[in-house]
């Protein structure tokens, strides 16, 4: 099956939310992230390449580690998706507000 | 006093809150909801009209709107069932899209007073799944996408 990798998808699971509450603060690598959890170190690594490829996360070369922090624009992104729906209705409720003040004044 | 609409989806659940203080007394705030006139008025805008094609106020009665596209072609439907129905109270309704796979969506409708001139409502959506309630928030942005498209299409035509 091939699953649509998409960031809603990527913050859906829990240890990977973790995962980002933990890079939050300081850049980690990849032993030091697994460390915090009690899943198979495999996971991890599988959970990391997701947040990776959905570029939640981001790779840094630093000597012979690699270290992963937290790529905050593409959290923006997640913070902002609602934003739209949100709009779509404030755009209705204002107009809605607007027609019927108009219905108050005539009482 | 700030007026904004709010949005609560909260991670990992079908269900969302919307909610919003109007400057209005709650009675006209109710109206606005199920006098056909007023209704296709706010749920119109410029690169689409809504028409209510049914509203039978009252419990058990069904609903229907359509909204067309500038040509006048339906470009969406949905439709419905009031469960529950108190005048100035609250409203308790099924939201169904025509044509699409969405399945019914089920809405409850809360008007409270706030003061004589303002009144608040709150909106309680609830989805089959988590994962279609996600996609009917991501819905709006590719929607307004399609309308965008179809207003530079009618502004091409006109220079053709």
């Amino acid at each position: 099956m091939n699953l649509r990798r998409d960031v809603f998808q990527a913050i859906a699971d829990p240890t990977r939310r973790a995962i980002l509450l933990l890079v939050a603060s300081q850049s980690m690598t990849a032993g030091a992230i697994a460390s915090n959890f009690d899943t198979a170190r495999p996971t991890v690594s599988k959970h990391l390449q997701i947040l990776t490829e959905c570029e939640l996360l981001g790779q840094e070369q630093q000597g012979r580690e690699m270290y992963y922090h937290l790529n905050p624009q593409k959290m923006k992104e997640i913070a902002d998706f609602i934003e739209p729906f949100r709009k779509m209705w404030d755009d209705r409720f204002n107009k809605l507000e607007s027609i019927m003040k108009k219905y108050k004044t005539k009482k | 006093m700030e007026r904004k609409t709010k949005i609560t989806a909260e991670e990992g659940k079908h269900d969302l809150l919307i909610t919003r203080e109007f400057d209005l007394p709650v009675e006209l705030l109710f109206r606005a909801h199920v006098e056909p006139d007023i209704f296709e008025q706010w749920m119109s805008h410029d690169y689409g009209t809504t028409k209510v094609k049914k509203l039978e106020a009252r419990a058990h009665g069904g609903w229907l709107f359509q909204t067309s596209d500038l040509q006048g072609n339906v470009v969406f439907q949905a439709n419905g069932v009031f469960h529950d129905f108190e005048p100035n109270k609250k409203i308790t309704r099924t939201f169904e899209m025509n044509n699409t796979p969405f399945p019914v969506q089920l809405e409850f409708l809360d008007f409270s007073e706030l003061t004589e001139d303002t009144s608040k409502l709150t909106i309680h959506v609830i989805y089959k799944s988590i994962e279609l309630r996600d996609q009917m928030l991501k819905m709006p942005f590719s929607q307004g996408m399609n309308m965008a498209h179809n207003r530079l299409q009618e502004i091409v035509h006109k220079l053709k």
